[in-house]
């Protein structure tokens, strides 16, 4: 469009290759170097979104990563789309595509604007006000508030971009670029120091490396000329790592940080494929040296918000650095001196400067009388009453302020403009230091918070310290990082120092108008809507802490985190509540500084990344054969074998049944396995279980219980005595990892004295359980060798056999209550032991089971599962499993608790048997249970545990537990669902052969 | 993420560790002959500080072993880390 917003002949940008994008569907140009916001400017695109409430039309006020109004909607792609992009922070890039956001049907004219002329009618906490009433109208109220709210859209598919993480340790780490921290990159490289140098933006250099002003020389050549051979001497030291487009994001204890590295978001479209997007550093740094500089301060009057008002800085860097005129015609709104170095350069550009608006009385520093000496016009003690111009500005209206800054005087002057630059002083970024632990101070000349007391290895320096002229940030910078480092570096010793010191400083948080503060629109949070009204009307109703005042407003609570709007919030609620700033503190500044993308979060654990995925050796068996799978913690166990268009339901069936009548075969190999050798090992177990184990003979296996201290039951499984000192503990598949640190954790502190040692085997060995009453016929095919006669080898005994050769252990255990046996043998031999006990069984109709089954049968025989049937809160005696508690034994885990006071009480919740009335229904598990039908209130007795249809039984059982169940059998309670009610009646745990009868099949 | 410096292993990332609660309190050796008030006092009661606080912690991800520690709540700040059955510092 105006080829003439573009000053030629830039240093920073490469004005001979040209970029196409599109914004809003509308095609533009731009070069390499540009951002997306300067490449807008460049097309005289002030106007970019609506603000999030009124629908005010908005423009780009920054250049950084503080912009407030300027987020945009990246991209179009189902997967890739981005919303929320800060346009000053977007390189501009070949195929870049960009729409504007809560807007419609357009940003240029857009319905939503209505709440605009409501706006008098809106104010904070409007909607927590107005949709109160009728309560039950809120379901329709949300629809519709859903609908309106939120900024921009998701993506709707999975992000098809690869992210990254990785570690780096340094000595010292310094963040930002600007002069400050290149001074002190240098100063740590060359004292040996492995440095590494970070910054958000393409380049180094910070805002220095612009400014080509008379004001600010440095060894009588312009700051920046002497900035840039300062960064060329960086390059070549050997100890410094620079990597610039890597914003820092957190800043955690112990000097953890963590850095997003952009590698190709500026990369044109064709170019970006199959390249890591985006990286996350975890950093751990010996020392921290945070020199992140200030940001630059609104100010705060009527209709301060239009597009063309922006930061004074921002308009010096869009001219300065991108070459690019924000207008044709520009006014200067300031309270310091800074608004003084843009006017020279818009001067210098040849942009017409209109004026100066200067809050304060006069001032003579040296910027100003260069300004002065340019024939630059300066309003002195005025201020802008008000803007015109709806989807642009383009006049303002001037007047003197009185002498306490609270009111306005004599004749308006109104000033025809096309973009304002506005300075209201400079904000430290210490929001890193913040993060970190660290406590601020306040320094009331100049209205800052800045780092005090911090815990850590880390200072700041420059401008985030509170130094804002360029000889003090040199001076200090140098300084103090000598002194952090404990160097003595003189390099920056004898310079000569030119610079313009600002000598008279005014503050006025909210500006006066000539219409009184309710007919005015002072924004403070540019893309919340929020007003300096907004903010005296929670005063006005009673809130005082600044949090609070903060979420009901909601100023300081967008994308942006309020980085522009919370200073001007914190003086305002100040000065109304007649509070120092110092005492009132600030808000909490949370992680991340800006925000990241959630794949550079997750990282490469995405997918089948995403947890670890643990498998049995006998995996791939079960998915050949068609089996579904369940997870089990980390484990993917068999869950059954559907066959021929079964459900799960007819599955288990199938499955249960055959293992009852003939036979059964169950991957049991992610059973925990503990290895346990030690002269004290018997000792160990006496002392861990609830049962006795000195007198278990080798060869032979026991059922074990475990509590916690608390008496409560913890875990349990069957250990067996392999030698004299030398046990196999298995614990429950998801219990394992757990056992095995709460058993090192008694032995290293409370027990050390005892020659013990655990090694966790659970991966090394495979576990086939071949079960059911022809198991024996079929072991004896694939281990002809061993005597599998009850005499030599009885139920809970183990024995060591050759399978091919290979050594295996074969344990005759159950958790079925079949005849049936457990052969354990390396991971690597799994898969063809189980195939050999598979065709050994064919012509006995072997079937596999899985999870399922395995659950369906044991609770027919009333084994518990602990954590299904055990919730942390049932002991030993509330199981019924009495017999397991060893009474001659002096102490074990959990004993002492087993009778206090609340264990031993008669009426607490214990586990039994649940018949229906009804064989064919089946209870769901989780269900309660209450004693009488139809009434209400009434007390829950407790819960359905376990449920199941029984093939073998041909009824529905049920494990439940019951307030006072034991002395309840025989009783009749009711189970209330949601359309009916379904009695029950209360019974014993086993099921099925009471007498175990079929464990010797 | 506090850096600690295992006893055994040296300086290492919190994420190999995990808490263990208070240190120094010693299991009973005669459970038995406890009131449940007694039982009760060393089974539940546990200080929760402001300030120095010694503590159990463990390299579970790395050499599993147990140790001590004194922290700082108040700050996070690790004052001493000490292998178990060493007294602690004063």
């Amino acid at each position: 469009m105006s080829k003439n917003l573009r000053i030629p002949n830039n240093k920073f940008i490469d004005q001979t290759s040209r970029i196409s994008f599109k914004f809003d569907n509308k095609t533009f140009y731009g070069f390499k170097g540009d951002t997306l916001a300067s490449a807008l400017l460049a097309n005289n695109i002030h106007l970019v979104g609506r603000s999030f409430k009124y629908h005010r039309p908005r423009g780009i006020m920054a250049c950084g990563s503080e912009e407030p109004n300027a987020i945009v909607q990246v991209g179009n792609d189902a997967s890739m789309t981005e919303p929320n992009t800060r346009a000053t922070e977007i390189e501009l890039y070949e195929g870049l595509e960009v729409t504007s956001q809560n807007c419609w049907p357009s940003v240029n004219f857009d319905l939503g604007a209505v709440n605009n002329f409501f706006s008098p009618i809106i104010p904070a906490a409007f909607y927590y006000k107005t949709f109160m009433w009728p309560s039950n109208f809120w379901k329709l109220y949300e629809y519709f508030i859903r609908k309106s709210a939120g900024l921009g859209k998701s993506p709707t598919e999975p992000d098809k971009d690869i992210y990254d993480h990785r570690y780096l340790h340094c000595d010292v780490l310094v963040i930002g670029g600007g002069i400050s921290g290149i001074i002190a990159a240098k100063i740590a490289a060359k004292n040996n120091l492995n440095t590494v140098l970070i910054d958000d933006k393409n380049t180094l250099g910070g805002t220095t490396i612009f400014q080509e002003n008379e004001c600010f020389k440095i060894n009588n050549s312009y700051s920046n000329k002497w900035l840039k051979k300062e960064i060329e001497t960086l390059k070549s030291l050997k100890n410094l790592t620079i990597k610039t487009r890597t914003s820092l994001a957190a800043y955690h204890s112990y000097n953890y940080l963590l850095a997003r590295e952009n590698l190709t978001d500026h990369l044109d479209i064709n170019e970006k494929k199959d390249k890591i997007r985006q990286r996350l550093w975890k950093i751990r740094a010996k020392k921290v040296i945070i020199a992140t500089g200030a940001m630059e301060r609104p100010l705060i009057f009527n209709n301060n918000d239009r597009p063309g008002i922006m930061l004074a800085s921002s308009i010096k860097k869009y001219i300065d650095y991108y070459g690019v005129k924000c207008g044709q015609k520009v006014s200067l709104f300031t309270n310091n001196d800074s608004a003084y170095e843009t006017a020279i350069s818009l001067n210098n550009s040849g942009v017409i400067v209109n004026s100066v608006v200067d809050i304060r009385d006069k001032t003579n520093s040296l910027i100003v009388k260069q300004a002065e000496k340019l024939g630059i016009k300066i309003h002195w003690k005025s201020t802008v009453v008000n803007t015109n111009g709806y989807k642009k500005i383009n006049s303002i209206e001037i007047m003197k302020l009185s002498d306490d800054g609270s009111n306005v005087l004599g004749k308006k002057i109104k000033e025809e403009c096309d973009c304002i630059g506005i300075s209201g002083g400079w904000t430290p970024r210490v929001h890193l230091f913040t993060q970190s632990g660290g406590k601020l101070k306040f320094r009331d000349e100049d209205n800052v918070f800045l780092p005090d007391k911090t815990g850590l290895d880390q200072i700041s320096i420059g401008s985030c310290n509170g130094d804002f002229e360029l000889d003090q940030v040199i001076k200090n910078s140098v300084k103090l990082t000598n002194k952090f480092l404990k160097v003595n570096n003189n390099d920056f010793e004898n310079l000569e120092i030119i610079t313009s010191k600002e000598i008279d400083k005014k503050n006025i948080w909210l500006l006066p108008s000539d219409k009184p503060l309710g007919k005015t629109k002072p924004f403070l949070d540019f893309q919340n809507d929020s007003t300096a009204n907004d903010i005296k009307l929670a005063l006005r109703e009673g809130f005082k802490s600044i949090e609070h005042v903060k979420r009901y407003t909601t100023t300081g609570m967008a994308t942006d985190q309020g980085k522009l709007s919370n200073m001007h919030a914190l003086g305002i609620i100040a000065e109304t509540a007649g509070v120092k700033m110092g005492e009132l503190g600030t808000t909490t500044f949370r992680p991340p500084y800006t925000p990241l993308t959630f794949g550079a979060i997750v990282g490469r654990n995405v997918g089948e990344f995403f947890d670890i995925i643990r498998r049995t050796p006998i995996h791939d068996w079960h998915v050949e054969n068609k089996a579904e799978f369940e997870n089990v913690g980390q484990w993917k166990r068999a869950w059954y074998y559907p066959k021929d268009n079964e459900n799960m339901h007819e599955a288990v069936q199938r499955e249960s049944k055959a293992a009852r009548d003939s036979a059964g075969i169950l991957d049991a190999s992610t059973l925990g396995k503990i290895d346990i050798q030690g002269s004290d090992a018997s000792e160990f177990l006496n002392r861990v279980y609830t049962n006795a184990w000195s007198k278990l003979e080798i060869g032979k296996c026991r059922y074990g219980l475990m509590l916690n201290e608390d008496g409560m039951v913890y875990d349990d499984g069957v250990t067996t005595r392999l030698s004299e000192n030398h046990y196999l503990m298995t614990t429950t598949t998801g219990g394992a990892a757990n056992v095995l640190s709460k058993l090192e954790d008694y032995l290293q502190t409370e027990w050390p004295e005892l020659d013990v040692y655990l090694t966790s085997v659970t991966d090394h060995y495979g576990t086939v359980s071949v079960c059911g009453p022809n198991s024996k016929k079929i072991l004896s095919k694939v281990i002809p060798d061993l005597d599998l006669s009850d005499k030599e080898f009885p139920h809970m005994s183990f024995k060591n056999a050759l399978i091919d050769n290979i050594k295996c252990r074969v344990m005759r255990i159950s958790f079925t209550g079949e005849h049936s046996y457990e052969i354990n043998i390396q991971s690597s031999y799994a898969r063809s032991v189980w195939e050999k006990c598979y065709d050994a069984g064919k012509e006995f109709n072997i079937t596999p089971y899985g999870t399922e089954t395995m659950h369906l049968l044991r609770a027919e025989k009333g084994f518990i599962i602990a954590g299904q049937d055990t919730d942390g809160t049932m002991t030993p005696v509330d199981l019924q499993m009495d017999w397991v508690i060893s009474k001659k034994k002096y102490d074990f885990i959990g004993k002492r608790s087993l009778y206090r006071s609340d264990t031993i009480r008669d009426d607490r919740k214990q586990l039994v048997g649940l018949l229906t009335d009804d064989p064919k229904e089946v209870l769901e598990e989780g269900a309660q249970i209450v004693a009488e039908k139809n009434k209400q209130p009434i007390e829950m007795l407790g819960h359905v545990t376990s449920s199941y249809f029984s093939p073998n039984l041909n009824k529905s059982i049920a494990l439940a537990i019951v307030k006072n169940g034991k002395k309840m059998k025989g009783q009749k309670l009711f189970v209330p669902m949601q359309n009916k009610t379904i009695n029950v009646t209360i019974t014993d745990t086993v099921f099925l052969d009471k007498e175990n009868k079929r464990l010797n099949a | 993420m506090f850096l600690i410096n295992c006893p055994y292993c040296g300086e290492r990332d919190q994420s190999e560790f995990s808490a263990g609660g208070e240190a120094h309190i010693i299991r009973p050796k005669q459970p038995t002959e406890m009131s449940d008030d007694q039982w009760a006092e060393y089974l539940f009661m546990r200080k929760n500080i402001k300030g120095i606080q010694f503590e159990r912690w463990n390299h579970s991800h790395g050499c599993r072993k147990w140790f001590n520690m004194v922290r700082d709540t108040s700050n996070d700040k690790i004052h001493a880390v000490y292998k178990m059955g060493e007294k602690p510092p004063v």
